[in-house]
Protein backbone atom coordinates (compact mmCIF):
# COMPACT_ATOMS: atom_id res chain seq x y z
CA UNK A 1 0.00 0.00 0.00
CA UNK A 2 3.12 2.58 1.05
CA UNK A 3 4.47 1.74 -2.21
CA UNK A 4 1.63 2.53 -4.19
CA UNK A 5 1.00 5.46 -2.31
CA UNK A 6 4.84 6.16 -3.00
CA UNK A 7 4.54 5.42 -6.51
CA UNK A 8 1.99 8.45 -6.95
CA UNK A 9 2.99 10.79 -4.86
CA UNK A 10 6.84 11.10 -4.85
CA UNK A 11 8.77 11.17 -1.60
CA UNK A 12 8.83 15.08 -1.05
CA UNK A 13 6.11 16.51 -1.81
CA UNK A 14 4.62 17.44 1.42
CA UNK A 15 7.75 18.48 2.56
CA UNK A 16 9.06 20.78 -0.04
CA UNK A 17 8.92 24.47 0.84
CA UNK A 18 8.25 25.82 -3.01
CA UNK A 19 5.30 23.02 -3.39
CA UNK A 20 3.70 23.81 0.17
CA UNK A 21 3.95 27.45 -0.96
CA UNK A 22 2.35 26.84 -4.22
CA UNK A 23 -0.24 24.97 -2.80
CA UNK A 24 -1.61 27.79 -0.56
CA UNK A 25 -1.41 30.42 -3.47
CA UNK A 26 -2.43 27.99 -5.80
CA UNK A 27 -5.49 26.85 -3.50
CA UNK A 28 -6.17 30.43 -2.29
CA UNK A 29 -6.47 31.60 -6.28
CA UNK A 30 -8.79 28.78 -6.72
CA UNK A 31 -11.09 29.79 -4.94
CA UNK A 32 -10.96 33.21 -5.50
CA UNK A 33 -11.44 32.77 -9.42
CA UNK A 34 -14.38 30.06 -8.80
CA UNK A 35 -15.96 32.21 -6.83
CA UNK A 36 -15.75 35.36 -9.08
CA UNK A 37 -16.41 32.70 -12.45
CA UNK A 38 -19.89 31.60 -11.76
CA UNK A 39 -21.11 35.29 -12.10
CA UNK A 40 -18.70 35.76 -15.01
CA UNK A 41 -19.98 32.78 -16.88
CA UNK A 42 -23.58 34.04 -15.73
CA UNK A 43 -23.16 37.03 -17.37
CA UNK A 44 -21.76 35.83 -20.69
CA UNK A 45 -18.12 37.91 -19.51
CA UNK A 46 -16.15 34.84 -20.46
CA UNK A 47 -14.25 37.02 -23.45
CA UNK A 48 -13.70 39.91 -20.82
CA UNK A 49 -11.95 38.01 -18.22
CA UNK A 50 -9.66 36.08 -21.02
CA UNK A 51 -8.58 39.70 -22.50
CA UNK A 52 -8.25 41.30 -18.47
CA UNK A 53 -5.78 38.12 -18.50
CA UNK A 54 -4.16 38.88 -21.97
CA UNK A 55 -3.53 42.25 -21.22
CA UNK A 56 -1.90 41.85 -17.77
CA UNK A 57 0.63 40.46 -19.69
CA UNK A 58 1.73 44.09 -19.93
CA UNK A 59 2.09 44.14 -16.59
CA UNK A 60 3.62 41.13 -15.58
CA UNK A 61 6.20 42.17 -18.17
CA UNK A 62 6.69 46.31 -16.75
CA UNK A 63 6.69 44.51 -13.48
CA UNK A 64 9.85 42.58 -15.03
CA UNK A 65 11.36 45.41 -16.33
CA UNK A 66 11.47 47.84 -13.16
CA UNK A 67 11.96 45.35 -10.97
CA UNK A 68 8.98 44.57 -8.69
CA UNK A 69 7.01 41.33 -8.42
CA UNK A 70 4.56 41.02 -11.35
CA UNK A 71 1.52 40.47 -9.40
CA UNK A 72 1.53 44.28 -8.68
CA UNK A 73 2.12 44.24 -12.65
CA UNK A 74 -0.74 42.16 -13.45
CA UNK A 75 -2.97 43.39 -10.56
CA UNK A 76 -2.07 47.57 -12.01
CA UNK A 77 -2.78 46.98 -15.74
CA UNK A 78 -6.06 44.43 -15.59
CA UNK A 79 -7.67 47.02 -13.40
CA UNK A 80 -6.53 49.80 -15.37
CA UNK A 81 -7.77 47.64 -18.90
CA UNK A 82 -10.58 47.37 -16.60
CA UNK A 83 -11.31 50.83 -16.26
CA UNK A 84 -10.58 51.20 -20.12
CA UNK A 85 -13.23 48.80 -21.36
CA UNK A 86 -16.21 50.27 -18.93
CA UNK A 87 -15.32 53.47 -20.31
CA UNK A 88 -15.71 52.76 -24.52
CA UNK A 89 -19.00 50.79 -23.55
CA UNK A 90 -18.90 47.81 -22.15
CA UNK A 91 -22.16 47.87 -20.69
CA UNK A 92 -24.17 47.17 -24.36
CA UNK A 93 -24.24 44.29 -25.42
CA UNK A 94 -24.09 45.29 -28.89
CA UNK A 95 -19.98 45.89 -29.11
CA UNK A 96 -19.36 44.77 -26.36
CA UNK A 97 -16.68 41.93 -27.63
CA UNK A 98 -15.35 44.57 -30.67
CA UNK A 99 -14.95 46.72 -27.71
CA UNK A 100 -13.31 44.27 -25.59
CA UNK A 101 -11.67 43.13 -28.52
CA UNK A 102 -10.17 46.78 -29.18
CA UNK A 103 -8.88 47.23 -25.77
CA UNK A 104 -7.21 43.61 -25.74
CA UNK A 105 -5.43 44.28 -29.25
CA UNK A 106 -3.72 47.29 -27.66
CA UNK A 107 -3.08 45.73 -24.58
CA UNK A 108 -1.24 42.67 -25.86
CA UNK A 109 0.84 45.04 -28.34
CA UNK A 110 1.59 47.15 -25.51
CA UNK A 111 2.96 43.47 -23.31
CA UNK A 112 4.84 42.30 -27.05
CA UNK A 113 6.65 46.07 -26.60
CA UNK A 114 7.29 45.53 -23.19
CA UNK A 115 8.60 42.00 -23.12
CA UNK A 116 10.78 42.91 -25.92
CA UNK A 117 12.06 45.46 -24.09
CA UNK A 118 12.68 43.75 -20.55
CA UNK A 119 15.11 41.11 -22.40
CA UNK A 120 16.37 43.42 -24.41
CA UNK A 121 17.79 45.68 -21.33
CA UNK A 122 17.36 43.26 -18.84
CA UNK A 123 18.33 40.77 -20.75
CA UNK A 124 15.97 38.19 -18.65
CA UNK A 125 15.48 35.86 -21.10
CA UNK A 126 13.00 33.19 -20.20
CA UNK A 127 10.53 35.83 -18.58
CA UNK A 128 8.18 35.76 -21.55
CA UNK A 129 7.30 32.30 -20.90
CA UNK A 130 7.27 32.59 -17.29
CA UNK A 131 4.91 35.95 -17.63
CA UNK A 132 2.63 34.18 -20.16
CA UNK A 133 2.72 30.32 -19.27
CA UNK A 134 3.83 30.84 -15.39
CA UNK A 135 5.64 29.23 -12.95
CA UNK A 136 3.97 28.39 -9.72
CA UNK A 137 7.02 26.07 -8.11
CA UNK A 138 9.13 29.73 -8.74
CA UNK A 139 7.09 31.86 -6.63
CA UNK A 140 8.44 33.65 -3.72
CA UNK A 141 7.04 33.75 -0.54
CA UNK A 142 6.67 37.55 -0.24
CA UNK A 143 3.14 37.32 -2.25
CA UNK A 144 1.55 35.16 -0.13
CA UNK A 145 0.36 38.28 2.21
CA UNK A 146 -0.48 40.42 -0.80
CA UNK A 147 -2.39 37.54 -2.63
CA UNK A 148 -3.99 36.98 0.41
CA UNK A 149 -5.56 40.88 0.75
CA UNK A 150 -6.00 40.48 -2.67
CA UNK A 151 -8.27 37.28 -3.13
CA UNK A 152 -9.94 39.31 0.14
CA UNK A 153 -10.93 42.07 -1.48
CA UNK A 154 -12.22 40.63 -5.07
CA UNK A 155 -14.28 38.04 -2.56
CA UNK A 156 -15.42 40.76 -0.63
CA UNK A 157 -16.78 42.76 -3.52
CA UNK A 158 -18.32 39.65 -4.89
CA UNK A 159 -20.26 39.31 -1.64
CA UNK A 160 -21.30 42.62 -0.86
CA UNK A 161 -22.75 42.67 -4.57
CA UNK A 162 -24.34 39.20 -4.36
CA UNK A 163 -28.00 39.81 -4.34
CA UNK A 164 -28.18 43.16 -6.77
CA UNK A 165 -25.28 41.55 -8.90
CA UNK A 166 -26.90 38.16 -9.28
CA UNK A 167 -30.64 39.96 -10.10
CA UNK A 168 -28.76 42.44 -12.78
CA UNK A 169 -27.04 39.47 -14.16
CA UNK A 170 -30.25 37.55 -14.78
CA UNK A 171 -32.36 40.55 -15.47
CA UNK A 172 -30.78 43.70 -15.89
CA UNK A 173 -33.69 45.53 -16.95
CA UNK A 174 -35.48 44.43 -13.60
CA UNK A 175 -32.68 45.54 -11.80
CA UNK A 176 -32.93 48.89 -13.07
CA UNK A 177 -36.64 48.94 -12.07
CA UNK A 178 -35.80 47.97 -8.36
CA UNK A 179 -33.59 50.97 -8.31
CA UNK A 180 -30.33 49.13 -8.61
CA UNK A 181 -27.29 50.97 -9.97
CA UNK A 182 -26.81 48.43 -12.76
CA UNK A 183 -23.76 50.17 -14.31
CA UNK A 184 -22.14 50.84 -11.31
CA UNK A 185 -22.52 46.91 -9.84
CA UNK A 186 -21.11 45.99 -13.20
CA UNK A 187 -18.07 48.20 -13.11
CA UNK A 188 -17.11 46.91 -9.77
CA UNK A 189 -17.75 43.88 -10.70
CA UNK A 190 -15.08 43.84 -13.37
CA UNK A 191 -12.83 44.88 -11.13
CA UNK A 192 -13.26 41.88 -8.90
CA UNK A 193 -12.64 39.77 -12.41
CA UNK A 194 -9.44 41.85 -12.89
CA UNK A 195 -8.18 41.05 -9.78
CA UNK A 196 -9.14 37.71 -9.73
CA UNK A 197 -7.56 37.28 -13.45
CA UNK A 198 -4.61 38.73 -11.82
CA UNK A 199 -4.34 36.38 -9.16
CA UNK A 200 -4.59 33.48 -11.70
CA UNK A 201 -2.06 34.44 -13.65
CA UNK A 202 0.79 34.95 -11.39
CA UNK A 203 -0.25 30.72 -10.73
CA UNK A 204 -1.21 29.46 -14.04
CA UNK A 205 -0.18 32.53 -16.29
CA UNK A 206 -1.32 35.55 -18.15
CA UNK A 207 -3.01 33.84 -20.85
CA UNK A 208 -3.91 30.64 -19.15
CA UNK A 209 -5.52 32.41 -16.24
CA UNK A 210 -9.15 32.39 -18.05
CA UNK A 211 -8.89 28.51 -17.25
CA UNK A 212 -9.47 28.80 -13.52
CA UNK A 213 -11.89 32.01 -13.73
CA UNK A 214 -14.03 30.33 -16.34
CA UNK A 215 -13.61 26.27 -16.77
CA UNK A 216 -14.75 25.33 -12.69
CA UNK A 217 -17.61 28.06 -12.86
CA UNK A 218 -19.11 26.71 -16.02
CA UNK A 219 -18.57 22.66 -14.72
CA UNK A 220 -20.52 23.76 -11.55
CA UNK A 221 -23.34 25.54 -13.23
CA UNK A 222 -23.91 22.29 -15.51
CA UNK A 223 -24.30 20.51 -12.05
CA UNK A 224 -26.45 22.71 -10.12
CA UNK A 225 -28.58 26.25 -11.04
CA UNK A 226 -28.52 27.11 -7.53
CA UNK A 227 -25.66 30.53 -7.05
CA UNK A 228 -24.64 29.52 -3.60
CA UNK A 229 -23.95 25.86 -4.40
CA UNK A 230 -22.55 26.58 -7.66
CA UNK A 231 -19.73 28.49 -6.00
CA UNK A 232 -18.83 25.94 -3.42
CA UNK A 233 -18.78 23.30 -6.15
CA UNK A 234 -16.67 25.70 -8.32
CA UNK A 235 -14.43 26.48 -5.50
CA UNK A 236 -14.54 22.74 -4.83
CA UNK A 237 -13.07 21.75 -8.66
CA UNK A 238 -10.87 24.90 -9.13
CA UNK A 239 -9.44 23.23 -5.61
CA UNK A 240 -8.66 19.65 -6.73
CA UNK A 241 -7.79 21.06 -10.45
CA UNK A 242 -4.68 22.91 -8.79
CA UNK A 243 -4.03 20.46 -5.93
CA UNK A 244 -4.02 17.48 -8.67
CA UNK A 245 -2.61 19.72 -11.38
CA UNK A 246 0.55 20.14 -8.54
CA UNK A 247 0.70 16.81 -7.62
CA UNK A 248 1.16 15.45 -11.24
CA UNK A 249 3.68 18.21 -12.08
CA UNK A 250 5.80 17.20 -9.26
CA UNK A 251 5.73 13.60 -10.45
CA UNK A 252 6.45 14.30 -13.69
CA UNK A 253 10.05 15.04 -13.33
CA UNK A 254 10.68 11.82 -13.45
CA UNK A 255 8.19 11.03 -17.00
CA UNK A 256 10.00 11.25 -20.60
CA UNK A 257 11.21 13.53 -22.48
CA UNK A 258 13.77 15.28 -20.76
CA UNK A 259 12.79 14.99 -17.36
CA UNK A 260 12.77 18.43 -16.58
CA UNK A 261 8.99 18.07 -15.83
CA UNK A 262 5.91 18.80 -17.18
CA UNK A 263 4.23 22.55 -16.68
CA UNK A 264 1.58 22.92 -13.88
CA UNK A 265 -0.01 25.54 -16.35
CA UNK A 266 -1.03 21.95 -18.81
CA UNK A 267 -1.82 19.70 -15.88
CA UNK A 268 -4.10 22.43 -14.60
CA UNK A 269 -5.84 23.21 -17.97
CA UNK A 270 -6.43 19.91 -19.26
CA UNK A 271 -8.13 19.22 -15.32
CA UNK A 272 -10.33 21.96 -15.65
CA UNK A 273 -11.53 20.83 -18.79
CA UNK A 274 -11.87 17.46 -18.34
CA UNK A 275 -13.98 18.49 -15.06
CA UNK A 276 -15.94 20.35 -17.65
CA UNK A 277 -16.76 17.61 -20.52
CA UNK A 278 -17.88 15.54 -17.51
CA UNK A 279 -20.04 17.83 -15.97
CA UNK A 280 -21.58 18.39 -19.17
CA UNK A 281 -22.33 14.57 -19.93
CA UNK A 282 -23.48 14.15 -16.18
CA UNK A 283 -25.82 17.30 -16.16
CA UNK A 284 -27.16 16.41 -19.56
CA UNK A 285 -27.99 12.93 -18.52
CA UNK A 286 -30.17 14.36 -15.07
CA UNK A 287 -31.68 17.11 -17.45
CA UNK A 288 -32.73 13.79 -19.83
CA UNK A 289 -33.79 12.03 -16.75
CA UNK B 1 13.86 48.88 -46.08
CA UNK B 2 13.19 47.35 -49.36
CA UNK B 3 15.88 45.43 -50.45
CA UNK B 4 16.39 42.08 -49.99
CA UNK B 5 14.91 39.93 -47.65
CA UNK B 6 12.36 42.90 -46.38
CA UNK B 7 10.91 42.42 -50.18
CA UNK B 8 9.57 39.01 -49.04
CA UNK B 9 8.08 40.35 -45.69
CA UNK B 10 6.25 43.27 -48.07
CA UNK B 11 4.40 40.71 -50.22
CA UNK B 12 3.22 38.40 -47.20
CA UNK B 13 2.64 41.38 -45.27
CA UNK B 14 0.51 42.72 -48.40
CA UNK B 15 -1.33 39.31 -48.55
CA UNK B 16 -2.10 38.93 -45.01
CA UNK B 17 -3.79 42.49 -44.92
CA UNK B 18 -6.13 41.80 -47.57
CA UNK B 19 -7.21 38.40 -46.33
CA UNK B 20 -7.18 40.30 -42.51
CA UNK B 21 -9.40 42.97 -43.65
CA UNK B 22 -12.07 40.89 -45.65
CA UNK B 23 -12.22 37.91 -43.19
CA UNK B 24 -12.17 40.25 -40.34
CA UNK B 25 -15.32 41.96 -41.71
CA UNK B 26 -17.18 38.83 -40.88
CA UNK B 27 -15.57 38.60 -37.57
CA UNK B 28 -17.26 42.08 -36.49
CA UNK B 29 -20.70 41.26 -38.54
CA UNK B 30 -21.12 38.51 -36.67
CA UNK B 31 -20.19 39.93 -33.54
CA UNK B 32 -17.47 36.66 -33.19
CA UNK B 33 -14.03 38.51 -31.88
CA UNK B 34 -13.93 36.13 -29.21
CA UNK B 35 -13.27 32.96 -31.77
CA UNK B 36 -10.85 35.39 -33.63
CA UNK B 37 -8.75 35.72 -30.98
CA UNK B 38 -8.99 32.21 -29.80
CA UNK B 39 -8.39 30.32 -33.22
CA UNK B 40 -5.23 32.25 -33.80
CA UNK B 41 -3.79 32.10 -30.54
CA UNK B 42 -4.34 28.50 -29.70
CA UNK B 43 -2.93 27.99 -33.20
CA UNK B 44 0.07 28.41 -30.82
CA UNK B 45 0.68 25.14 -29.72
CA UNK B 46 0.50 23.61 -33.42
CA UNK B 47 3.57 26.33 -34.26
CA UNK B 48 5.20 24.90 -31.41
CA UNK B 49 4.21 20.67 -32.14
CA UNK B 50 5.64 21.25 -35.65
CA UNK B 51 9.01 22.83 -33.96
CA UNK B 52 9.07 20.20 -31.66
CA UNK B 53 8.79 16.81 -34.71
CA UNK B 54 10.80 18.94 -36.96
CA UNK B 55 7.81 19.40 -39.85
CA UNK B 56 6.86 23.22 -41.47
CA UNK B 57 5.29 25.49 -39.05
CA UNK B 58 2.72 26.30 -41.66
CA UNK B 59 1.39 22.05 -41.62
CA UNK B 60 1.16 22.77 -37.53
CA UNK B 61 0.00 26.10 -37.52
CA UNK B 62 -2.79 25.04 -40.01
CA UNK B 63 -4.12 21.21 -38.20
CA UNK B 64 -4.02 23.28 -34.61
CA UNK B 65 -5.82 26.09 -35.91
CA UNK B 66 -8.73 23.84 -37.32
CA UNK B 67 -9.09 21.46 -34.54
CA UNK B 68 -9.43 24.75 -32.30
CA UNK B 69 -12.09 26.10 -35.04
CA UNK B 70 -13.76 22.51 -34.67
CA UNK B 71 -13.45 22.29 -30.85
CA UNK B 72 -14.93 25.81 -30.43
CA UNK B 73 -18.09 24.70 -33.11
CA UNK B 74 -19.01 21.51 -31.39
CA UNK B 75 -18.28 22.45 -27.75
CA UNK B 76 -20.60 25.71 -28.64
CA UNK B 77 -23.29 23.91 -30.25
CA UNK B 78 -24.99 23.34 -26.85
CA UNK B 79 -23.94 25.52 -24.15
CA UNK B 80 -22.64 28.72 -23.94
CA UNK B 81 -20.67 29.30 -26.71
CA UNK B 82 -18.30 32.09 -25.18
CA UNK B 83 -17.34 29.51 -22.48
CA UNK B 84 -16.81 26.85 -24.80
CA UNK B 85 -14.49 29.57 -26.92
CA UNK B 86 -12.44 30.21 -23.82
CA UNK B 87 -12.07 26.61 -22.78
CA UNK B 88 -10.70 25.26 -25.85
CA UNK B 89 -8.51 28.18 -25.92
CA UNK B 90 -7.00 27.50 -22.57
CA UNK B 91 -6.46 23.84 -23.66
CA UNK B 92 -5.11 24.88 -26.62
CA UNK B 93 -2.49 27.13 -24.66
CA UNK B 94 -1.93 24.74 -22.14
CA UNK B 95 -0.92 21.85 -25.18
CA UNK B 96 1.55 25.05 -26.53
CA UNK B 97 3.21 25.48 -22.96
CA UNK B 98 3.95 21.65 -22.72
CA UNK B 99 5.52 21.26 -26.31
CA UNK B 100 7.38 24.17 -25.24
CA UNK B 101 8.37 22.77 -22.02
CA UNK B 102 9.38 19.71 -24.34
CA UNK B 103 11.86 21.21 -26.79
CA UNK B 104 14.74 23.07 -26.43
CA UNK B 105 13.79 26.39 -28.46
CA UNK B 106 15.35 29.90 -27.88
CA UNK B 107 13.24 32.63 -26.56
CA UNK B 108 13.49 34.88 -29.18
CA UNK B 109 11.92 32.36 -31.67
CA UNK B 110 9.11 32.00 -29.21
CA UNK B 111 8.70 35.92 -28.90
CA UNK B 112 8.73 35.67 -33.13
CA UNK B 113 5.79 33.32 -32.83
CA UNK B 114 3.55 35.18 -30.41
CA UNK B 115 4.51 39.00 -31.30
CA UNK B 116 5.19 38.57 -35.00
CA UNK B 117 8.55 38.52 -36.96
CA UNK B 118 9.01 40.74 -39.85
CA UNK B 119 12.77 39.45 -40.84
CA UNK B 120 11.64 35.75 -40.53
CA UNK B 121 9.95 35.73 -44.20
CA UNK B 122 12.11 33.41 -46.17
CA UNK B 123 11.20 32.73 -49.87
CA UNK B 124 9.89 29.58 -49.43
CA UNK B 125 7.14 30.53 -47.30
CA UNK B 126 5.97 33.14 -50.08
CA UNK B 127 4.48 30.27 -52.41
CA UNK B 128 2.29 28.35 -49.73
CA UNK B 129 0.96 31.99 -47.87
CA UNK B 130 0.17 33.11 -51.76
CA UNK B 131 -1.44 29.83 -52.51
CA UNK B 132 -3.24 30.00 -48.60
CA UNK B 133 -4.25 33.69 -49.56
CA UNK B 134 -5.56 32.58 -52.65
CA UNK B 135 -8.10 29.30 -51.16
CA UNK B 136 -8.96 32.41 -48.93
CA UNK B 137 -10.53 34.54 -51.48
CA UNK B 138 -12.08 31.85 -53.22
CA UNK B 139 -13.96 30.66 -50.06
CA UNK B 140 -15.05 33.96 -49.29
CA UNK B 141 -16.40 34.69 -52.55
CA UNK B 142 -18.29 31.05 -52.30
CA UNK B 143 -19.63 31.97 -48.66
CA UNK B 144 -20.18 35.92 -49.29
CA UNK B 145 -24.22 35.26 -49.75
CA UNK B 146 -25.26 32.32 -47.87
CA UNK B 147 -22.18 34.22 -44.84
CA UNK B 148 -23.81 37.44 -45.11
CA UNK B 149 -27.17 36.36 -45.08
CA UNK B 150 -27.26 34.20 -41.67
CA UNK B 151 -25.22 36.75 -40.18
CA UNK B 152 -27.47 39.55 -40.71
CA UNK B 153 -30.69 37.74 -40.84
CA UNK B 154 -30.22 34.57 -39.00
CA UNK B 155 -33.86 33.43 -39.38
CA UNK B 156 -34.70 34.16 -42.74
CA UNK B 157 -31.05 32.28 -43.30
CA UNK B 158 -32.52 29.52 -42.71
CA UNK B 159 -35.93 29.68 -44.15
CA UNK B 160 -33.78 29.56 -47.35
CA UNK B 161 -31.93 26.73 -46.68
CA UNK B 162 -29.03 28.20 -44.84
CA UNK B 163 -27.95 26.15 -42.33
CA UNK B 164 -26.66 28.10 -38.76
CA UNK B 165 -24.33 25.66 -38.06
CA UNK B 166 -23.10 24.35 -41.00
CA UNK B 167 -22.30 28.48 -42.00
CA UNK B 168 -20.77 28.77 -38.28
CA UNK B 169 -18.46 25.77 -39.18
CA UNK B 170 -17.49 27.37 -42.83
CA UNK B 171 -16.78 30.52 -40.96
CA UNK B 172 -14.97 29.02 -38.71
CA UNK B 173 -12.32 27.34 -40.83
CA UNK B 174 -12.24 30.19 -42.82
CA UNK B 175 -10.98 31.96 -40.40
CA UNK B 176 -8.82 29.16 -39.09
CA UNK B 177 -7.24 29.00 -42.77
CA UNK B 178 -6.70 33.18 -42.33
CA UNK B 179 -5.04 32.49 -39.48
CA UNK B 180 -2.70 29.76 -40.52
CA UNK B 181 -1.42 32.13 -43.28
CA UNK B 182 -1.08 35.56 -41.33
CA UNK B 183 0.76 34.19 -38.10
CA UNK B 184 3.99 34.20 -39.05
CA UNK B 185 4.12 37.52 -39.92
CA UNK B 186 2.29 38.95 -37.23
CA UNK B 187 2.06 36.83 -34.68
CA UNK B 188 -0.82 34.69 -32.43
CA UNK B 189 -2.03 36.98 -29.95
CA UNK B 190 -2.18 39.69 -33.02
CA UNK B 191 -3.44 39.07 -35.94
CA UNK B 192 -7.02 39.26 -34.75
CA UNK B 193 -6.10 42.75 -33.72
CA UNK B 194 -6.12 42.80 -37.82
CA UNK B 195 -9.24 40.87 -38.03
CA UNK B 196 -11.27 43.61 -35.99
CA UNK B 197 -9.84 47.47 -35.70
CA UNK B 198 -10.11 47.63 -39.77
CA UNK B 199 -13.17 46.00 -39.90
CA UNK B 200 -15.23 48.06 -37.27
CA UNK B 201 -13.00 51.09 -38.45
CA UNK B 202 -14.84 50.60 -41.90
CA UNK B 203 -18.28 49.80 -40.58
CA UNK B 204 -18.24 53.06 -39.09
CA UNK B 205 -17.93 55.07 -42.24
CA UNK B 206 -20.18 52.81 -44.76
CA UNK B 207 -23.43 50.58 -44.19
CA UNK B 208 -22.83 48.89 -47.66
CA UNK B 209 -21.36 45.50 -46.96
CA UNK B 210 -18.71 45.95 -50.24
CA UNK B 211 -18.10 49.39 -49.87
CA UNK B 212 -17.08 48.02 -45.69
CA UNK B 213 -14.90 44.97 -47.53
CA UNK B 214 -13.06 47.69 -49.31
CA UNK B 215 -12.68 50.03 -46.92
CA UNK B 216 -11.50 47.75 -44.06
CA UNK B 217 -9.20 45.82 -46.43
CA UNK B 218 -7.05 49.71 -47.18
CA UNK B 219 -7.04 50.30 -43.44
CA UNK B 220 -5.95 47.25 -43.37
CA UNK B 221 -2.93 47.80 -45.58
CA UNK B 222 -2.20 50.69 -43.60
CA UNK B 223 -1.79 49.30 -40.67
CA UNK B 224 0.35 46.70 -41.88
CA UNK B 225 2.67 48.89 -43.77
CA UNK B 226 2.94 51.30 -41.25
CA UNK B 227 3.53 48.57 -38.84
CA UNK B 228 5.91 46.73 -40.86
CA UNK B 229 8.32 50.31 -41.71
CA UNK B 230 8.13 51.64 -37.90
CA UNK B 231 8.98 47.67 -36.70
CA UNK B 232 12.10 48.00 -39.10
CA UNK B 233 13.10 51.12 -38.13
CA UNK B 234 12.79 50.55 -34.55
CA UNK B 235 13.46 46.57 -34.34
CA UNK B 236 10.59 46.21 -31.54
CA UNK B 237 7.52 43.38 -32.53
CA UNK B 238 5.31 44.43 -35.47
CA UNK B 239 2.85 42.92 -32.95
CA UNK B 240 3.07 46.41 -31.06
CA UNK B 241 2.14 48.13 -33.90
CA UNK B 242 -0.35 45.98 -35.40
CA UNK B 243 -2.27 46.08 -32.37
CA UNK B 244 -1.82 50.06 -31.23
CA UNK B 245 -2.80 50.79 -34.97
CA UNK B 246 -5.67 48.71 -35.49
CA UNK B 247 -6.99 50.79 -31.65
CA UNK B 248 -6.24 53.84 -33.23
CA UNK B 249 -8.37 53.45 -36.49
CA UNK B 250 -11.05 52.29 -34.30
CA UNK B 251 -10.92 55.30 -32.35
CA UNK B 252 -11.21 57.34 -35.49
CA UNK B 253 -13.95 55.10 -37.17
CA UNK B 254 -16.01 55.59 -33.71
CA UNK B 255 -15.27 59.39 -33.30
CA UNK B 256 -16.39 60.10 -36.84
CA UNK B 257 -19.63 58.66 -36.40
CA UNK B 258 -19.88 59.79 -33.15
CA UNK B 259 -19.91 63.74 -34.88
CA UNK B 260 -21.49 62.70 -37.89
CA UNK B 261 -24.75 61.28 -36.16
CA UNK B 262 -24.18 64.40 -33.82
CA UNK B 263 -24.60 66.61 -36.66
CA UNK B 264 -27.48 64.53 -38.76
CA UNK B 265 -29.81 64.02 -35.92
CA UNK B 266 -30.46 64.30 -32.55
CA UNK B 267 -29.20 61.80 -30.22
CA UNK B 268 -30.80 58.56 -29.91
CA UNK B 269 -32.74 57.52 -26.53
CA UNK B 270 -31.20 55.20 -24.87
Amino acid sequence: MSHLLRAIIEPGFFSSASVQLAAAVGGLVAVVAAAVGVFTVVRGQAFAGEALGDIGAAGGSSAYLIGIAPLWGFIGIAVAAAGVMEMIGIQRARGRDLATGIVLGAGFGLAALLLYLGTTFNNTTGATVTILFGSIFALDRSILPAAVVFGVIALGIVTALYRPLLLSSVSPDLAAARGIPVRLVGSLYLVAIAVAVALSAVTIGAILSTALLIGPAAAALQLTARPGRAVAAAAAIGLAAIWLGLLLAYDSYYWPPHHRGWPVSFFVVTLVLLAYLASRALGRRRARR
Amino acid sequence: MFSGFMVNAWIVATMVAIVGGAVGFFVVLRGSAFVAHAVPNGSFAGAAAASLIGVNTLIGLGVFSLAGALGIGLLGRRGRHDVATALTLVFMLGLGALFLGFSIEYAPEIEALLFGEVLGISTSEVGPTAGLAVACAVALAILYRPLLLSSVLPESGQARGVSPFGIELCFLALVALATTMTVPVVGTTLIFSLMIGPPAAARSFTARPAVAIALSIAIALVTVWTAIALSFQTNWPIGFFVGVGSAIAYAVGRSWRFVRLRRTAPLPQR
